[in-house]
């Protein structure tokens, strides 16, 4: 087996007495996309946002690409907390696509994809609107480039999302429930772009959703979460079809049925 | 006469139009005062609300003493505070000058309170997004959160801009020759304080009403595309 990409060793996440992940051991190789799956509460999108950074963790070890994510490594060889430098390298590792899009509403289309690349990359501008235009072929948007976010649709504008995310060229990309803050018609262009992500390219994909069918059918595994903890792990149609645990037949039986 | 210029006491519109040149000497003054009052406030009051927003309770605590401080005492006392104690320190401004501080650090406080509500507005995700992208912190605050914070301010902003314009007779009397200080003195002199008076109040009106038009369209035309405004 090849070293995982994505190592939670023991991981505790508390919000004061309130424990969401507990004792969490998760692992992910690279190029596999995995789907997490679980009730709200269950620490599904926590998994992510801990990932990106946006959330310290309360105990336990992260490693990323074979490297501590929240700790360095001291002198002694003994693990201290992770220093802004450290983090900014290891986050150049990682992209992520919120629920809320998070476009940032005061630039184009094409700004929000370039900003990035051209102030942390240090692409030229002429490189970076190059990325950005291949991207926004990709995403099916060359002819929005230069709206405002507010002038899309949301499935538009989570696919700007995709595209800016991508800009960075992440070796994973993190989905914390892509589609859920979308009307029903537009989930389907979406899920369309990122089901050609995981197909063409060697992208570690980590989604956190509640569209089974597409978690079905992208997965290479799918992990349902409860209470802080990973409960089952198996591949989709083992998963879906034939489920170990009680409390994930229940969950599937509750969501499938609810469709 | 004022500043060399005479007037004509021979009939009220003679009057009138003898000391309008004489009152707009001290409109100037009220304006630069206003003006330079004002650049003093925006510029401190970022600096407290940088303060204020540090994560260092050491850094931040000062800073809300200070501002609250401000806030919470009367402007008289801080301009006679900075007029008649600060040269037993040394420093000695002139009156103008210590009366423009004196503008400026009050409003300052109130400011303070105007950028930290703007730069509160801009949502959490638009943080989460830039640092997922890794921006740097300085990086965030300048391309994402100020821009989307400043037309956010702006109405509140220009408030200020007017309030602080009707505070500046208060420099008077610290000798400061602004508008009101000028009528006071013509009406000393001729004994008819009416007509001075009134036409300071119709200077002001006029001179508020402009700012508070140009701050409504500075408002208007600076882009604010897709931001919501609540």
């Amino acid at each position: 087996m090849t070293q995982p990409i994505i190592k939670f060793d023991k991981v505790v996440k508390a919000f004061g007495s309130f424990v969401v992940l507990n004792q969490l051991d998760f692992e992910v190789q690279p190029g596999e996309k995995v789907t997490i799956i679980g009730p709200s509460g269950s620490g599904k999108s926590t998994v992510l946002r801990i990932l990106m950074t946006l959330e310290p963790i309360t105990g336990g070890v992260v490693y990323v690409d074979g490297q501590p994510l929240w700790h360095e490594q001291a002198s002694d060889g003994t693990l201290k907390p992770a220093s802004e430098a450290h983090l900014r390298k290891m986050r150049e590792k990682m992209g992520m696509v919120f629920q809320q899009f998070n476009l940032f509403p005061h630039m184009t289309v094409r700004r929000n994809i370039t900003e990035a690349p051209v102030q942390v990359l240090g692409l030229s501008k002429a490189e970076a609107r190059e990325r950005a235009n291949e991207l926004l072929e990709m995403v099916g948007l060359t002819e929005h480039a230069d709206k405002y976010p507010h002038q899309l649709s949301g499935g538009q504008q989570q696919r700007v999302g995709i595209a800016r995310a991508l800009a960075m060229r992440p070796k994973i990309m993190l989905f914390d429930e892509p589609t859920s803050a979308l009307d029903p018609e537009l989930v389907g262009e979406v899920l369309t772009v990122i089901r050609k992500l995981a197909e063409e390219h060697d992208l570690t994909m980590l989604l956190v959703t509640h569209e089974m069918n597409f978690a079905r059918q992208i997965s290479d595994r799918v992990c349902f979460f409860d209470q802080g903890r990973m409960l089952e792990e198996a591949p989709p149609e083992q998963l879906f079809t034939n489920p170990k645990e009680e409390r994930t037949r229940g969950f599937l039986k509750a969501v499938l049925e609810g469709n | 006469m004022l500043f060399g210029i005479p007037w004509d006491t021979s009939s009220s519109w003679a009057f009138a139009l003898s000391i309008l040149p004489i009152l707009l000497i001290g409109l100037w003054v009220t304006i630069q005062a206003a003006v330079l009052g004002f650049i003093i406030a925006l510029a401190v009051g970022l600096l407290w609300a940088a303060l204020k927003a540090a994560p260092l309770r050491i850094i931040s605590w000062p800073a809300a003493f200070v501002t609250e401080f401000l806030r919470d005492t009367p402007l008289l006392i801080q301009l006679f505070f900075l007029y008649y104690v600060l040269p037993e320190f040394g420093i000695i401004l002139p009156a103008f000058m210590t009366g423009a501080l004196a503008l400026g650090l009050q409003y300052s406080a109130y400011t303070s309170e105007v950028y930290r509500a703007g730069i509160e507005a801009v949502p959490r995700g638009q943080h989460e997004a830039a640092r997922a992208l890794n921006l740097t912190g300085r990086r965030t605050f300048t391309r994402i959160v100020l821009p989307q914070a400043i037309p956010r301010i702006i109405p509140a902003m220009g408030n200020y801009l007017v309030s602080i314009m009707k505070d500046v007779p208060i420099l008077s009397v610290v000798t400061v020759l602004e508008m009101l200080n000028v009528a006071r003195i013509i009406g000393d002199r001729t004994f008819n304080y009416l007509i001075p008076l009134t036409m300071v109040g119709g200077l002001y009106l006029i001179t508020t009403l402009i700012a508070a038009g140009g701050v409504r369209f500075l408002d208007r035309r600076l882009p604010k595309t897709g931001i919501p405004l609540k």
